[in-house]
């Protein structure tokens, strides 16, 4: 090989060596990994979701306003976590918390009507047991609930830590990753809401 | 064809080499016959490749041993494109012809495509209609329904020699896999499914039969007796079975139980329609059928609205995941 | 075998209110199996040798030694160990299940019925697929990438040194469970995969399946996250100078067999969710009933399934590809065709997952566009071989044992990788699928290919993790004995596949057979041997350390740059980082007459030790039990333990600290020293 007609080649850095940061990376490929998770609940809901066994169908079950209401909500909170990232840009602690309060106020709004939504589905007798078509919805509405469940959790984590820390690099570093992982949900809800709402309430 | 003509050099060797007749390489029915020769054919053009790896494996091993100091040293040689062409290639070759092989023996070897000929040089004749078999898997035994006899038996299996056979294979509650090896290939036989089997028996004897799919407790009992006959001894066997009980839908209820290392039953009738109604997983009185239901989900409403228009008579074929039309 | 009605029986619980219940759920004395004198014996053997380990522990006084310097260690080399030492134990529980089928088979001939009942030998042949794939290949695949890895792309750690640790303890974790179920409770009797229904609560209703998914749930887990732990490992933390095609085989290797991990351990993840839903909640996915689709699950397991024996195959031909290239005093030759063949074979992985089940029944073009998909991953494979031959082809091959393995690898796994391409016709797949032909086939390949790899890469990189080699003579007859055994074992199986028989049966009626499997069960002896010789290999070479020592870091004369730090490497792995120009590093650092720096020595950053990530896993593994058992009260409990311990590690920020200068000044000085006196 050519290496041999060098004669000069250093063989070690002399000064201290710092690799990039991977935890953004890392993170997401943990989200490409998650999505992987979700695509294979649509998948399943592809397969499933005509399989009503005699029991209720979309068109009969779902309630688009109501589901509308839910979908502006997590849309919105998308929209104010990017105002909480403007503001910790400009290394504004006190901002950066109300928009993150904001943001967590909205998933839990979100949470709420989809915990409403789905009792009343439950005490209609179309329960997750009733078809194949309603446990594959249960399935994947009820994992992405839970992602956002997870996410307000740590959402509050990171507000109880950057008011400890204030808006150290780690944490600032934390916050991207939180925000990844909520515009993720964001788009997976569309899917869902796509997927799932509208097509099943076409004939 | 040079195939053909290493084939026949290498089958006594394989039979050589596995030391005695085994069901897969000696199999009586032309189905399996088929298959075993596309083994054999395959071994032999992966073995064009095989041996000379092996060879030259072991013979670089020795040849370039660190004591061998004869033998040529060449530290940095590490790339030829000659032979990276040729490394590449070579195996890429055998697959273009193998794969080729695969394409149209996987399309005539379809299980579910019914049979053009009973053996080599003999094309099944139009006016025979195929012995057809509803065969079930249930835990841990075999039923076998003859509709056109309409007699059933458990663990036991006929067919006369060279008349084409249809298998419509389902199970009761579990996946098993419904395999005679001197007959054809397996097919998986699944609850509330439908595969399908086309094969012909051109020997007479009698032939392991079994469940290729693990199932359960009893499922190395889950054996039976593929019994090739001529067409008299058939009709002698159809007769025996025509002195047991009737197979009512409640006996079947009865049958479908657990239950393991079963011995021979024969039923002289079979409820009209249960093989259907075990397909649809109805058997039980108050069930609705699974086409039904099917059918009822494709007109895209379940119990709650029942806008019950274009009730298009169903076939309880289309709608099962599994069944083909062949 | 019930049918399910449309309540789980979970549902029942709220009826019955009592306390007891909600404590200990399904869990009664009952599950204790006294009544099976085989499983009573080996719990007291197990409990007594657990026993006189854990008192010679704290009677050496080794516990705050191992919480310290193991159990909380975030070194990769260490965890990396640790994943062997996991693979290796696992190993002697599979393969005494292996040895307990062989024996079974055997002897259960008509009126025989062996000595093992269908209900424990069932449980036996799932525990053995599971624990072989899950707790022996790939905590040693894993481990084998956690150590080298890093030292080959000259890192001083992983990306993440805390996950790492957290990963591994929770692949222990499963395989704490797994071994839990051997004396509380039960086992899945599903075969290692679970297909519904028989996996469905309706033919399930024990807890078996529950420990197998919860088991297989806290592992992946662990698997998943190790897996973008070295991902991004390779991706940012490569020596400055070190290109993607400068890497060596067996990093390039790990880098696909990683991207393999990321991208199928999520569908086993959903796939196992689904599956508990079906078992927990009364869902119908996979049932019979209510328009469950169970081939959808089959479908969906081998998603994971197929790309999960490259995971396992491709890092061991990186192993290969270092250990050919350094005993034939070589350059790798084709090192670019290597990597695109790695490429190649991680792409096709996804391809192919169909070949596993051509009898369920799709259409011939379906069939046949998978069958010829799995014929193609056999030219890169073929064209790996044909590497390796031609790396060997002038060399200088000295048979050290990693040669020696490296050497049965290639005529094994030549006649594995055949008899491979000939499952995948499906018309010949109808004859062959599920019969010991195919047992035979990818024990063929797995122990041709992975364990022969694992053992190879033992050999080769043992003086570098301890400092001393292992004993050749001991080595040579584990060799021997499990290359002799393994075809005395598996050959007979390609003939019992050719003779009809298939698979998981625990009882025969053809006595014509029994020679076949009596053969078989000989090899499986010999390889029992083989395993023997190599636990005595451990012990002699520990015993004979000093002759066996390896002063000088590189005793193969190595190639890359793991040999050019000392055995075993400093925590901090390189005093200084390298500076890469070439694919076999350490080997143009030679030809340089590269000279080791000895003074202007800087202080390392490194990561600190934590315990969280074995508190972490030791909850999981109770919240797992809770579960399986149905102890709600405590599941909870666990549960919220589990998430409060986690949310109160993020409150840590102080997880770094320096090696001070001195400290890496005074270590190298010793190296230094130790060099002058091995000239």
């Amino acid at each position: 090989m050519s290496a041999v007609a060098h004669e000069s080649l250093q063989f070690h850095l002399e000064t201290e060596h710092h690799p990039q940061n991977g935890t953004l990376l890392g993170f997401w490929l943990y989200l490409m990994s998650d999505c992987l998770i979700f695509a294979c609940m649509f998948a399943v809901y592809g397969v499933l979701g005509r399989s009503y066994a005699g029991g209720p169908t979309g068109a009969e079950l779902f309630e688009l306003p109501l589901v509308a209401l839910n979908t502006s909500l997590l849309l919105l909170s998308s929209i104010t976590y990017g105002f909480a990232m403007l503001e910790m840009h400009r290394n504004r602690q006190r901002a950066t918390l109300i928009w993150l309060a904001m943001t967590g106020l909205l998933g839990a709004g979100f949470i709420g009507i989809e915990l409403y939504e789905f009792t009343h589905l439950i005490a209609d007798g179309a329960g997750p047991q009733r078809s194949a078509f309603l446990s594959s919805f249960f399935t994947l509405v009820g994992t992405h609930g839970l992602h956002v469940s997870c996410g307000i959790i740590w959402l509050i984590t990171l507000m109880v830590q950057v008011s400890k820390k204030g808006l150290i690099a780690e944490n600032k570093r934390r916050l991207w990753c939180l925000s990844m992982f909520w515009h993720f949900l964001d788009v997976v809800w569309i899917g869902v809401f796509s997927f799932v709402y509208l097509m099943g309430v076409l004939p | 064809m040079s195939i053909k003509a290493l084939r026949g050099l290498l089958l006594p060797a394989v039979l050589l080499l596995t030391g005695c007749q085994t069901v897969l390489m000696s199999p009586s029915g032309d189905v399996a016959l088929q298959q075993r020769n596309l083994i054999v054919t395959s071994l032999v053009l992966m073995l064009l490749i095989i041996v000379p790896v092996i060879a030259l494996t072991l013979f670089f091993a020795w040849r370039y041993r660190a004591s061998n100091k004869k033998a040529a040293y060449d530290p940095e040689w590490n790339h030829s494109t000659m032979l990276e062409l040729l490394i590449w290639s070579a195996p890429l070759l055998i697959i273009i012809a193998l794969g080729a092989i695969t394409w149209v023996s996987t399309h005539k070897l379809d299980p579910f495509r019914p049979l053009d000929r009973v053996s080599e040089g003999r094309a099944t004749q139009a006016d025979v209609k195929p012995l057809t078999v509803e065969v079930v898997a249930l835990d841990w035994k075999w039923l076998f329904i003859y509709p056109e006899q309409g007699i059933a038996t458990v663990n036991e299996l006929a067919a006369p020699v060279d008349r084409p056979i249809q298998f419509k294979i389902t199970a009761s509650t579990v996946m098993n896999s419904f395999f005679v090896p001197a007959l054809a290939g397996q097919i998986y036989a699944m609850p509330g499914m439908e595969t399908k089997l086309h094969a012909v028996i051109n020997k007479p004897g009698v032939f392991e039969g079994f469940s290729a799919n693990y199932s359960g407790a009893g499922f190395s009992g889950m054996h039976f007796k593929f019994l090739g006959m001529s067409d008299g001894e058939f009709a002698q066997w159809v007769d025996r079975a025509k002195e047991g009980d009737a197979l009512t839908r409640e006996s079947y209820q009865q049958l479908e139980k657990p239950s393991q290392n079963d011995a021979v039953r024969r039923y002289a009738s079979v409820a009209p329609g249960l093989y259907e109604a075990i397909v649809n997983l109805c058997v039980e009185p108050g069930r609705e059928c699974m086409n039904e239901t099917m059918a009822k989900d494709a007109r895209g409403h379940g119990a709650h609205g029942s806008k019950s228009d274009d009730s298009k008579p169903d076939d309880g074929r289309g709608d099962m995941p599994m069944s083909h039309s062949p | 075998m019930l049918r399910a009605t449309s309540t789980a029986p979970v549902t029942k619980m709220s009826d019955h209110p009592d306390l007891a219940k909600l404590i200990f759920g399904r869990l009664t004395w009952d599950a204790i199996p006294f009544h099976e004198p085989i499983l009573l014996y080996t719990f007291i053997a197990v409990a007594l040798g657990g026993i006189v380990t854990l008192g010679a522990i704290t009677y050496f006084r080794l516990w705050g030694y191992l919480w310290r310097e193991w159990f909380t260690s975030i070194d990769h080399k260490k965890i990396g160990i640790m994943y062997m030492v996991l693979g290796l134990v696992m190993l002697l529980r599979g393969f005494a299940d292996a040895i307990m089928m062989r024996l079974q088979q055997a002897v259960a001939f008509g009126d025989a019925t062996g000595y093992l009942p269908p209900h424990h030998y069932d449980q036996i042949f799932t525990a053995h697929g599971v624990i072989m794939i899950f707790f022996v290949a790939m905590p040693i695949v894993t481990g084998l990438m956690n150590y080298i890895v890093p030292l080959q792309i000259g890192a001083r750690d992983v990306a993440f040194p805390f996950l790492n640790n957290f990963s591994f303890w929770m692949t222990t974790s499963g395989a704490v469970l797994v071994m839990m179920s051997l004396f509380v409770g039960e086992f899945a009797r599903t075969g290692w995969l679970a297909y519904p229904p028989l996996s469905g609560i309706a033919a399930s209703p024990d807890v078996g399946v529950d420990y197998y998914i919860w088991a297989l749930q806290i592992a992946g887990v662990g698997t998943l996250l190790s897996g973008i732990n070295l991902l991004v490992t390779i991706i940012k933390m490569r020596a400055p100078g070190m290109k993607l095609m400068q890497m060596p085989v067996f990093t390039w290797t790990a880098l696909c067999t990683n991207v393999l991990i990321v991208a199928a351990f999520p569908v086993l993840t959903a796939v196992l969710a689904l599956l508990s839903l079906d078992r927990y909640v009364g869902t119908h996915m996979f049932t019979n009933e209510l328009g469950g689709n169970a081939m959808m699950y089959v479908n969906l397991i081998w998603i994971w399934g197929h790309p999960e024996v490259y995971i396992l195959i491709l890092p061991m031909f990186g192993v290969f590809s270092e250990v050919v290239s350094t005993f034939s005093r070589k350059r790798l030759f084709g090192y670019t065709s290597m990597v695109y063949a790695s490429i190649v074979i991680t792409v096709l992985a996804y391809l192919v997952w169909l070949h596993h089940f051509f009898t369920m029944g799709s259409g011939a073009s379906v069939n046949s566009f998978f069958g010829i998909t799995t014929m193609i991953i056999s030219i890169p494979t073929g064209a790996k071989i044909f590497n390796w031959l031609f790396t060997m082809y002038r060399g200088r091959i000295t048979f050290e044992l990693p040669m020696m393995w490296t050497v049965a690898f290639m005529v094994t796994f030549a006649i594995g990788g055949m008899t491979g391409v000939l499952l995948a016709v499906p018309p010949a797949d109808f004859s062959l699928h599920n019969s010991l032909f195919l047992i035979a086939h990818f024990h063929n390949v797995i122990i041709g290919g992975v364990l022969f790899g694992a053992f190879a890469a033992i050999n080769f990189w043992f003086p570098k993790a301890f400092g001393f080699k292992l004993d050749p003579f001991w080595g040579k007859c584990s060799f021997w004995l499990w290359v002799v055994g393994f075809y005395f074992a598996f050959m007979p199986l390609y003939v019992l596949g050719l003779m009809g028989v298939t698979r998981r049966l625990s009882h025969f009626e053809d006595p014509s057979l029994q020679i076949w499997f009596q053969i078989a069960a000989f090899g499986a002896v010999l390889i029992a041997l083989g395993i023997a010789c190599m636990l005595i290999q451990f012990v002699v070479s520990f015993r004979r350390r000093e002759s066996l020592r390896d002063h000088s870091g590189d005793p193969w004369n190595g190639r890359t740059l793991e040999w050019s730090t000392s055995s075993p490497p400093p925590d901090y792995n390189f005093a200084f980082t390298p500076r890469v120009h070439d694919a076999d590093a350490w080997w143009q650092m030679k030809q340089h007459d590269y000279r080791r720096p000895t003074n202007g020595f800087l202080a390392i950053h490194m990561p600190k030790n934590t315990g969280a990530g074995i508190i972490l896993a030791g909850i999981s593994t109770v919240l797992g039990f809770t579960l399986i058992w149905q102890m709600w009260l405590l599941a909870g409990l666990s549960f919220a333990a589990l998430l409060a311990v986690a949310i109160g590690h993020t409150f840590n920020y102080k997880r770094d600290y320096y090696i001070p200068a001195e400290e890496v000044a005074r270590v190298e000085a010793a190296r230094t020293e130790l060099l002058a006196s091995h000239v």
